[in-house]
């Protein structure tokens, strides 16, 4: 009798706390590369929190290649271990067409999708829908010491090209105690020395595959661009250019060792930072020379959120990316870290914010190779693939690392030019015919 | 006469003293080079990121700026909780596993003992990425991943050849004798073993233990692919501050030292028993 009276005031108890544990119950589990912007972004887990009372982030932060395994083990297994995943714009169509991520059609209307960079969201489409959300985008550019290029009465031109950029490596070289010409990516790797090799080839004539999947490494234009890369770096480069990736050559920029550095657009702030750059008052900036054709000249990145189909919780995961890419979010982190620690490259509105422009000289640049930037159309003559610096094909991994270390060798001299590209190139029939490319 | 033999007498003295330092400068050398990069990860942990790429130096305003940014970052304590979970998790459950196995090897082996000792070894020798997928899907469907039983199960059997392996040297250097005597005044099996052969092989079980704690401690393959976020040990912990684009050295130096440390000083604190359990049963 006395249970019965008590029965509805202890039920609607008992749900007041199972809706709020329910409440809580929502834990995502947010993959990440270890950069600054998303650094940033895991220093304001408590704001967004605090507006989803709802959802818990846990963050899972790894290094590049290890989250690139890490991830590929468990979308590919459908482990579910991720809720919302870093991936760039290489994975998306492959793992779109695979139907690991979940599509991300109907955004809400004030996510103002349109505002997003039309280069970078076709780059993280597939059939024309969007898998992923754009965190901040990168294409390369080059950057030069201003006060050296006076000295040596170098005037910068408009659209620098590479027999320029050789003719003005040779000036600089050596002006100053321990001084390269240039600098350049030269570690091996698909992500490393090839990102910068293939858009060299790119304005050099070359491509990777003919329009039936034929590789072309040991062609005219793949010879001259890698000769050109060997010849400049070992004349005009820094001691032990071969192991110098990005991170190298930023220390080796940013420390004043570098006439000139050809590299992602997401240097441009770290090196414009007075209190990590020497060079900041006299940083200079120009586009990515070019040589035969502008086509393909600088490439076109971006990291960015996605969601796995395997995820259990879809909404909370969407809630989440919608934010972290929203304007909402580059706001925010431009009031609480400054403008030049935004995540460029993403959205138009960016690039029309008086506050940024004002903080950033080189948002132009930056803007212009993003938009310039087209991976469906990034070679002289057509080829059949997607992506400026890579093969949008899941065997260009192994492909760009095993001739990055080919490359690698040409550089250090262990094997001439045409050694190395006849190399790279039997070792890439045999793959993409082991794949079922090639007869 | 008396002066010519005293000189005679002296010379290979000489010799043999000068061989003495000659040794000891290579040992301290050898000793140096091992520890150097161990010593330059803690100096780079107090620079700034600023200081840590600039030209190589020993002298420089040491800060905390890089320990205070790390913890700010990510929770220490709950991926050094993890590790010392895992490692000395592991260490038991081998220890359990492989005591009775080495005995039944070390006394009462059969014609297949050896082989089966050499096939255990042999597993140590696959490249543990051949067996990636195969575990994964395991440990999803029976729900293992990225808890700390799963990590457990993983070291123990990781560890398991080299602790069976390495009881059983020290079970063999056992006179039977002392067991034999054990059992006429009528000890069981579990006596014989629990009374009589563990106390007497003790040091070689505690550095056994001790060798399988800092193998589990420093894993880092199976750590990275099987955990994400809850069960994550110190490997994880470290390869978050690692990145190809950005400078993070100083942040990577100090959350390795972080790393290290616990298994550093119980190092330390250990390294008689070590070397007593290493050593064992070498001289006879």
């Amino acid at each position: 009798m006395r249970l019965a009276r008590h029965l509805p005031l202890t039920s609607l108890a008992a749900a007041v706390a199972f809706a709020g544990q329910a409440q809580a119950e929502t834990e995502l589990t947010v993959a990440t590369v270890n950069n600054n912007d998303m650094v940033i972004m895991q220093s304001l887990t408590d704001v967004f929190e605090e507006a989803h009372p709802e959802i818990t982030l846990d963050w899972v932060v790894l290094e590049e290649n290890v989250l690139r395994q890490r991830m590929t083990t468990d979308i590919a297994t459908g482990g579910g271990q991720f809720d919302v995943m870093t991936i760039g714009t290489y994975e998306v169509p492959i793992w779109a067409e695979r139907g690991w991520l979940s599509p991300l059609d109907n955004l809400p209307e004030d996510y103002a999708e349109d505002d997003l960079l039309a280069s970078v969201r076709d780059g993280l489409s597939h059939n024309d829908t969007l898998h992923a959300l754009p965190f901040y985008a990168e294409s390369s550019m080059m950057y030069y010491r201003k006060d050296l290029f006076e000295e040596a009465g170098i005037e910068m031109t408009e659209q620098p090209t590479w027999e320029e950029v050789r003719e003005w490596a040779g000036k600089l070289h050596g002006m100053e105690d321990d001084l390269a010409g240039i600098c350049l990516r030269g570690k091996p790797g698909w992500g490393e020395n090839m990102a910068f090799v293939s858009t060299l080839v790119n304005t050099f004539g070359g491509r990777w595959f003919d329009e039936d999947w034929n590789p072309e490494l040991n062609s005219d234009a793949w010879v001259n661009a890698v000769q050109f890369y060997v010849d400049l770096l070992n004349d005009y480069g820094p001691a032990g250019a071969s192991s110098n990736g990005f991170n190298e050559n930023l220390a080796l920029f940013s420390r004043g060792n570098c006439g000139m550095w050809v590299d992602a657009t997401s240097a441009a702030g770290k090196l414009y930072d007075g209190d990590e750059s020497a060079v900041a008052d006299s940083l200079g900036f120009a586009p990515a020379p070019i040589a035969e054709t502008p086509k393909g000249s600088h490439w076109l990145w971006s990291w960015a959120l996605a969601i796995p189909a395997s995820s259990e919780n879809q909404d909370a995961a969407r809630e989440f990316i919608t934010w972290a890419t929203s304007q909402e979010y580059v706001e925010l982190v431009g009031e609480t870290e400054g403008w030049t620690s935004v995540p460029p490259g993403t959205r138009a509105s960016t690039y029309e914010d008086e506050r940024y422009i004002e903080a950033a000289p080189f948002a132009d640049f930056v803007l212009q190779a993003i938009q310039d930037a087209d991976p469906t159309d990034s070679t002289l003559e057509p080829n059949p693939y997607v992506g400026v610096q890579f093969v949008g094909i899941p065997e260009f991994q192994s492909i760009g690392t095993r001739v990055g270390q080919s490359i690698a060798a040409a550089l250090t001299g262990d094997s001439t030019v045409e050694e190395a590209l006849d190399n790279a190139q039997r070792a890439t029939e045999r793959t993409m015919q082991r794949a079922g490319y090639l007869d | 006469m008396t002066s010519l033999r005293s000189t005679n007498a002296a010379s290979p003295r000489r010799s043999a003293t000068s061989k003495k330092v000659l040794l000891t400068v290579f040992g301290w050398s050898v000793a140096l080079v091992i520890f150097f990069p161990i010593l330059w990860m803690v100096l780079t942990g107090f620079k700034t990121e600023t200081a840590a790429i600039a030209d190589p130096s020993f002298i420089f305003s040491p800060t905390l700026e890089s320990y205070q940014a790390v913890q700010e970052r990510s929770g220490y304590v709950r991926f050094a909780l993890n590790s010392v979970a895992v490692a000395f998790g592991s260490t038991l459950l081998a220890l359990l596993i492989a005591i009775p196995s080495a005995y039944s090897m070390a006394f009462l082996p059969t014609k297949r003992t050896k082989g089966t000792l050499l096939w255990m070894l042999s597993t140590k020798m696959l490249p543990p990425v051949g067996v990636l997928v195969p575990i994964y899907l395991i440990f999803r469907d029976v729900g293992l991943l990225d808890t700390r039983t799963g990590l457990i199960i993983i070291y123990t059997l990781m560890n398991l050849p080299i602790v069976v392996w390495m009881l059983y040297t020290f079970f063999k250097d056992m006179p039977k004798d002392i067991l034999e005597a054990g059992r006429m005044d009528g000890a069981t099996t579990f006596q014989e073993v629990f009374f009589l052969l563990l106390p007497l092989t003790l040091p070689g079980i505690a550095s056994t233990g001790l060798l399988s704690v800092i193998l589990s401690w420093n894993e880092a393959f199976w750590s990275l692919n099987l955990t994400s976020s809850k069960a994550a040990p110190l490997t994880a912990y470290i390869a978050s501050f690692s990145s190809p684009e950005g400078l993070f050295w100083a942040k990577l130096s100090a959350a390795s030292t972080m790393a290290i440390a616990p298994i550093l000083i119980f190092g330390w604190m250990t390294q008689k028993q070590m070397v007593r359990g290493l050593t064992f049963g070498a001289v006879k």
